[in-house]
């Protein structure tokens, strides 16, 4: 360090000292264990123990190395950068997802609050939400025979069991004390809903829709692997797949995680912001 | 209070069982009420035989061993629970839901933590006045929580208020709907001794400037005799019914100290002791 630093200098350094001390130790374990993970891969592609090429290739790869650099590009048709491709995906969990919302805690109400239509329709519920995301695909192209509302579809079907199930267990769990202020007072049905119900359940509820937005990124990956010639990282993979380009593939896998991993938080942060658990 | 007989100023404890032949019509009523679960083992029955009628602007405790069915005789003044026999009548009128006539003051406060104190009581006078204008009930929340003493914490929800805090938020719901009566199921039992004196001076206070019936489950005699013109005292369960009503003679305004220091005090204290703990011993005790 030489010995007439600025002032300013001094102080952005300051702040970085005091933000290494608290930080540091939560940075460098996973920084560690990320590149060990990488190192271990990229030893075996070298050594030839897997046909998988290693994370270098993602750079080496010439074909790769432009879709890394280009994520914006658009050549028209299914030719476009990853950035799209992502994005198209994320449009379809969009819809589908905020279908499942809106009638996952509707119908999670209604059973909820309606013992015997509980009773009627849980086992259908229970048996439906077993079936994997890939076994509603080939319904869903034969009920819509289109791509995108199928693709929509699939995304609705997995993603909407948590949240329906959720926000009934929920609305069933409101403590009987809340109801009787209710029965007490005669609240109005608008106003036990506003005031009661939907308070009372939303912990349940961001659960349900925390569990539901991994699943139906999980399914729209699944759905577009199996709709052919659709723009959306899922086909793509598929495409690359085909065409034995497989450091592209690596290089989509980096984009879902990250994708995957964002909606989580991003349904995590509203969770904290709209239903925080310090309710006891 | 106003209807209540002479005998009650003797010496003697005076009971009365079952109050009959009441000239006017009393403000509520229970008669042959009893109250019956089924169970798996066949129908249990919580109470029997209850008669009871309660003037208007009276202060009643009810105590009693755990399990002896004091809150579900409550409940169906509440109208939480239905007599299985017997009739329950205000003012002459079969008591069948909870309505906010009859507010309960919940044993574990029952606020909405969502909800800062200010708004839990305007939940409540929203709902009981949907015609006055938002002035007028903002205005109706904020005087009672100042009565309860609470305007400085009226902003602050309920996991930041203390027990004793949450209580008078209660207490300030349900006095600003002017219930005709005031149900309280041990309101002061979770608190600590302090805060449980100053909540039933405060309880005392506001019954005497707004005098509602009240009708209040207690554990604590001397919360009863402090409080009450009539302590109801129940046998155990099951098939619990009332044992005596005890006059509660003490003159108003009361004051603790004074009262403290009447040697009737201690009968009264000594009578209702005898009658828990040595002719209505609870088991498990």
């Amino acid at each position: 360090m030489t010995a007439n630093i600025t002032n300013r200098k001094s102080n952005s350094l300051d702040w970085f000292d005091t933000f290494w001390k608290k930080q540091g130790s939560n940075i460098i374990p996973p920084v560690l264990g990320i590149l060990g993970f990488l190192l271990i891969w990229q030893l075996f592609s070298s050594s030839g123990l897997t046909k998988l090429p290693g994370p270098l290739s993602i750079w080496t790869d010439e074909r790769t190395r432009t879709l890394l650099l280009y994520p914006f590009y658009d050549l028209g048709g299914l030719d476009k950068g990853l950035f799209w491709q992502t994005l198209a995906s994320l449009g379809r969990v969009a819809q589908g997802y905020s279908l499942a919302a809106l009638i996952g805690i509707s119908v999670g109400i209604l059973v909820g609050t309606q013992p015997l239509i509980n009773k009627a329709l849980d086992p259908l519920f229970q048996f439906l939400r077993m079936v994997a995301p890939l076994a509603w695909v080939p319904i869903a192209l034969v009920a819509l025979q289109q791509n995108q509302p199928a693709a929509i579809f699939v995304i609705f079907i997995t993603s909407v069991w948590p949240i329906l199930i959720n926000t009934a267990e929920g609305v069933r769990q409101i403590p009987d004390d809340y109801n009787n202020v209710a029965k007490v007072l005669q609240l109005s049905r608008k106003e036990y809903y506003l005031n009661i119900l939907l308070p009372a359940a939303l912990p349940y509820i961001f659960t349900g829709l925390r569990i539901a937005i991994g699943l139906a990124w999980l399914a729209i990956i699944a759905a577009e692997i199996v709709m052919s010639g659709i723009v959306g990282i899922g086909f793509f993979i598929w495409d690359a797949y085909q065409q034995n380009y497989v450091s592209e593939i690596i290089l989509a896998v980096v984009y879902i995680g990250t994708v995957g991993l964002l909606l989580d938080r991003a349904v995590a942060y509203l969770q904290k912001v709209i239903a925080p658990t310090e309710q006891k | 209070m106003l209807n209540q007989p002479i005998t009650s100023f003797t010496t003697e404890p005076t009971v009365s069982s079952v109050k009959t032949a009441v000239k006017q019509q009393p403000f509520l009523t229970l008669s042959g009420v009893s109250k019956v679960y089924p169970t798996k083992k066949g129908p249990y029955t919580v109470l029997q035989g209850i008669n009871l009628n309660v003037d208007k602007g009276e202060f009643i405790c009810v105590i009693g061993h755990s399990g002896c069915g004091k809150s579900t005789l409550l409940n169906m003044v509440s109208g939480f629970a239905n007599p299985t026999g017997g009739d329950v009548l205000l003012q002459g009128k079969r008591i069948t839901k909870p309505g906010p006539d009859r507010m309960v003051v919940f044993q574990n406060y029952a606020l909405l933590p969502w909800r800062t104190a200010f708004e839990n009581v305007y939940l409540a006078v929203n709902a009981v006045h949907p015609r006055k204008s938002q002035a007028e009930k903002r205005a109706i929340a904020h005087d009672h929580l100042a009565m309860v003493g609470l305007s400085e914490a009226a902003d602050k929800k309920p996991p930041q208020l203390s027990g004793g805090m949450k209580q008078r938020v209660s207490i300030a719901r349900a006095l600003a709907i002017r219930p005709q009566v005031l149900i309280l199921d041990e309101p002061f039992g979770a608190l600590d001794a302090i805060t449980k004196e100053e909540l039933q001076e405060e309880l005392l206070k506001i019954w005497n400037d707004h005098r509602c019936t009240v009708l209040m489950i207690t554990h604590d005699i001397d919360e009863a005799l402090f409080l009450a013109d009539r302590l109801v005292m129940m046998t155990n369960g099951p098939a619990a019914t009332i044992g005596e009503v005890m006059e509660i003679p003490f003159a108003r305004p009361r004051d603790r100290a004074l009262i403290m220091e009447d040697p009737e005090y201690y009968k009264l204290r000594n009578y209702a002791l005898d009658f828990l703990y040595n002719r209505f011993a609870h088991d498990d005790d």
